[in-house]
């Protein structure tokens, strides 16, 4: 449908204009780092083109240098042919860059019209220039089918229909380059989907597109070339029809990957963890798990399913001891206390909980701590380290010296702190931190978020290791395909709820999607539209950070 | 990765701004039409020249090590304690009960019991604002400062109206009994043969002091108190994931410091004016503060900035008296390294971190050409 417009495009455009982006010999260092290395790409204009790499690998540097929030310190960009300077993002959407970020820049209690035309106002009075953008907007919608109700609250709508909003603010500045950041993160498979659909018909309509994203399979799905980033230098840009996940992961990487979790059958034993009607009510009244009921045997990897802010954080928590709930949780037969003295992390580690919580940089690690003393947080009361009244400081540092060389984690150096690690190798501090103590029950929340492929490998065959143990472990992750991958059962949430359960080899994303958005009658056809209404009426806030 | 390496970060980033305080300094007393060289030249032989200024210096420096370590702990929990000033006034009173009516065998013992109830009144000073933030949200920075107010209002009443002795005009408390004489640093150091100024207020409470200092140092990195105080500071969520009460540690964190400035009146009122007199601490509380902050809140660091406000105290006290730079420039001098250590720090520190960094880069350069 679009190969057409694209060479009647190219065709006329004069030669020198030949890309819509050319970025010739970008460097980039921040102190001792080098993020981004004699990088040079061209992008033609009416294509879409992914941008792909671990975390850290300068995706987003080299992102934020076109944007103007960085400046290179080496480098030329070209803009349809043009040299041009970007010394800020007033200088980026001039040039005709859009950018839609990971975490959308709303303001929440605002219409989307306001939200669009806010910095870009025509003058000191406000009511012509939402005049101006209301009819724009309906333009806007013809064209490119983006349907949004511009009279609308951004709190009162979807995510997918705020991401839409966030791509309406770039057009309505006349980008013609939009660059999206990770944009399916929040979104459910169906959302995703229909994103994929919009950024097609904007290519079809002559915009060119940049996708940044560590997701293989949305690369292969709406990608027409691909780059490759790695530790700072671009290693390939190939035509995404000539390539195939496992040879990008590899160029991501630098060695062969295993995309797939190698896990026998699992042999389920007693019930470990069983939950019964646990409700949690925060702290302004919302509730926020309406009666949970789950089990977890040992043995079993059981998987929650969902868009972040449903409810699996607070699940998280409260079995982890730090929010209070209501309802009847037993671990391995006895209560657990879920008020109260006895409900804190430091009772739950005595009972053989282990918690690998969702957020490591807030929770899980103190930044500031060195990775020792990271490996003694929560287990700072063993007597193992501990010498009188005193911490016990070598004892600790050796134990975390043994724990780095088991988990790989690198630098192996214990007095390294923890903010100086990779995101992949702060993961794997807490992993060994929380694995090593032999737990009977492990919680984990966003095992590889932030994750390069390489430690995303090497965690999932720890939990898989830890269950073949005989270990029970509830498992929490927005990414469907790790949930699908480890998972020995899933249980979909979606508004506090559990809305179903299914075996991961008798489903599939789209049965899991449908339950993500809260309709549970899977097999009647289903449209857009109703999921995505669906899931703005959730109580939750979907951009909670998690 | 740390732009600059450790020693930068603690001995060249204060002593910049030190340098930089001095010289805005210089420029105000030149304005006024003095001579700074001989200002400094007259601090110096004031505050250090002597046994006598040393013993003042010292002095200074006592209270604010107790207030400046009040600050500093509190700091590591990221709470803000402001009522250094209140707790050791009630530190003060807390003294004065245990000197005056305890009959005190030996000054050892009567030490020890006036330390106790000079940090137990502080603590109990600090632990009702801190309650309050946890339990009610009254935001302690708020809480504590109303409780200097209020602690001056108590004071002012006990003396006036209850520990004034009858027919005496001076709103005071009687003059301790001897037995509970501190020794001053003459009467200690003379059985080693060190010739030191009888005049001079600084007594044992220095080395007390700084056996603070120690305890509070091991306190704070080798015990797990300390841990838990510092992971609180850093990261409440953390804390919460690993357990760690939030109730627990601002109570502890806040009792411990209110003790600590309570503890100061060891020093002014045990240890020099032998009795309990209104606004006895001339603003150490507040000065701990600054102590505090350019001290980094370790306690090495808090032990060095007391020592130079102690300086600045007693040079500015001695600026005074033999000058015509009156006593409201020491004050404006003392404001300046306040502004400049505590509040100013970016100001030095980002350039520095800048010229560490192109002289990293360009060593690297060097490396690889």
């Amino acid at each position: 449908m679009t190969d057409d417009k694209t060479l009647e495009r190219q065709a006329t455009a004069a030669p020198t204009s030949a890309h819509a982006i050319e970025l010739k010999g970008i460097s980039k260092a921040f102190g001792p780092v080098q993020a981004n290395k004699d990088i040079s790409i061209r992008v033609m204009p009416g294509t879409i083109h992914g941008i792909i790499g671990e975390n850290g690998a300068g995706k987003s540097t080299l992102m934020s240098i076109l944007y103007g929030f960085y400046k290179a310190d080496k480098g030329e960009i070209w803009i349809n042919g043009s040299k041009k300077d970007i010394p800020d993002s007033q200088a980026a959407i001039a040039a005709g860059i859009g950018m839609v970020f990971q975490h959308f820049k709303l303001v929440e209690n605002f219409t989307v019209l306001e939200n669009i035309i806010l910095g870009a106002e025509d003058g000191m009075m406000l009511r012509p220039s939402l005049a101006k953008a209301r009819r724009t907007l309906v333009e806007l919608a013809a064209d490119y089918g983006l349907n949004v109700d511009p009279d609308a609250l951004i709190q009162d709508i979807g995510v997918g229909m705020q991401q839409r909003v966030e791509i309406l603010k770039a057009l309505y500045r006349q980008a013609d380059i939009l660059i999206l950041d990770e944009p399916t993160g929040v979104l459910t498979p169906a959302e995703a989907d229909q994103l994929f659909r919009i950024l097609g018909r904007l290519k079809s309509e002559g915009k060119t597109i940049i996708l940044i994203t560590h997701k293989l399979r949305e690369i292969m799905e709406a990608t027409d070339t691909v780059s490759v980033m790695r530790r700072g230098e671009m290693t390939a840009t190939v035509k995404t029809s000539d390539t195939s996940p496992a040879e990008l992961a590899e160029l991501m990487v630098g060695r062969k990957v295993l995309l797939q979790v190698n896990k026998t059958p699992s042999t389920p034993g007693d019930v470990v963890l069983d939950v019964k009607n646990l409700k949690v009510i925060d702290d302004k009244g919302v509730e926020r798990l309406r009666g949970i009921d789950l089990q977890v045997r040992a043995g079993e990897i059981v998987g929650i399913a969902g868009v972040a802010g449903n409810g699996q954080s607070e699940l998280l928590e409260v079995l982890g001891g730090y929010e209070d709930g209501t309802g009847e949780v037993m671990l391995n037969g006895q209560p657990l206390d879920l008020t109260g003295r006895y409900s804190d992390g430091q009772s739950r580690r005595a009972r053989g909980v282990a918690h690998v919580p969702e957020d490591r940089q807030r929770e899980g690690l103190i930044m500031e701590y060195q990775a020792w003393e990271n490996t003694a947080f929560g287990y700072h009361h063993d007597p193992a380290y501990r010498s009188g009244i005193l911490m016990n400081n070598n004892a600790i540092r050796e134990d975390t010296a043994e724990k780095m060389e088991r988990f790989d984690v690198r630098p192996p150096n214990p007095k390294l702190a923890a903010k100086n690690f990779s995101g992949g190798n702060q993961q794997k501090i807490v992993l060994a931190r929380e694995i090593e103590r032999n737990p009977d029950l492990l919680l984990i929340g966003q095992p590889t978020r932030g994750v390069d492929i390489g430690a995303i490998e090497f965690i999932h065959q720890q939990i898989v290791a830890l269950r073949d143990q005989g270990k029970a472990i509830l498992l929490v992750s927005v990414e469907l395909e790790e949930i699908l991958a480890l998972s020995d059962r899933i249980a979909v949430m979606f508004d506090g709820r559990i809305m179903g359960e299914r075996l991961p080899d008798q489903t599939d994303e789209k049965e899991l999607g449908l339950l993500m958005a809260g309709i549970t009658d899977t097999d009647a056809p289903h449209d857009v539209a109703e999921v995505e209404a669906n899931l703005a009426h959730v109580s939750g806030d979907p951009h909670k950070e998690v | 990765m740390d732009v600059m390496p450790k020693w930068a970060e603690v001995v060249l980033v204060p002593l910049i701004s030190l340098l930089l305080a001095a010289i805005i300094s210089a420029l105000v007393i030149l304005a006024i039409g003095e001579d700074p060289v001989a200002a400094v030249k007259l601090m110096v032989a004031g505050a250090l020249g002597s046994t006598y200024g040393w013993g003042y210096t010292l002095y200074y420096a006592t209270n604010f090590m107790f207030t400046g370590l009040a600050v500093a702990i509190a700091f590591h929990a990221r709470l803000f304690n402001i009522g250094g000033e209140g707790q050791a006034m009630l530190g003060g009173l807390g003294v004065a009960f245990a000197c005056l009516y305890i009959p005190w065998p030996h000054w050892t013992l009567a030490l020890l019991g006036a330390a106790l109830m000079a940090g137990l009144f502080g603590a109990i000073w600090a632990a009702i604002p801190a309650w309050l933030q946890v339990k009610r949200g009254s935001h302690i920075v708020i809480t504590t400062i109303m409780f200097n107010f209020i602690a001056a209002a108590l004071l002012n009443y006990m003396l006036v109206n209850i520990m004034r002795p009858k027919g005496q005009m001076d709103p005071a408390s009687a003059k301790f009994p001897d037995a509970t004489h501190l020794p001053t640093l003459h009467e200690l150091l003379a059985p080693l043969g060190i010739e030191f100024s009888k005049a001079a207020p600084a007594n044992v409470s220095f080395l007390v002091a700084i056996a603070a200092c120690f305890g509070l140092w091991l306190l704070i990195w080798r015990t797990r108190l300390g841990y838990e105080i510092r992971a609180y500071g850093h990261s409440e969520s953390a804390a919460k994931y690993a357990g760690i009460s939030p109730f627990k540690i601002t109570m502890i964190t806040m009792i411990i410091s209110g003790a600590l400035a309570g503890l100061m009146a060891t020093n002014n009122v045990m240890g020099e004016a032998e009795r309990l007199v209104l606004n006895s601490t001339e603003g150490a509380g507040f000065i701990g503060i600054a102590v505090a902050l350019m001290g980094r809140s370790h306690p090495v660091g808090v032990f060095i900035a007391a020592i130079l406000f102690g300086f600045l105290y007693q040079g500015g006290a001695e600026l005074a008296l033999w000058t015509s730079i009156p006593r409201e420039l020491i004050v404006v001098i003392q404001a300046l390294v306040i502004l400049f250590t505590g509040a100013l720090d970016n100001m030095v520190r980002m350039p520095l971190e800048r010229v560490f960094l192109a002289i990293r880069r360009s060593r690297r350069a060097g490396a690889t050409d």
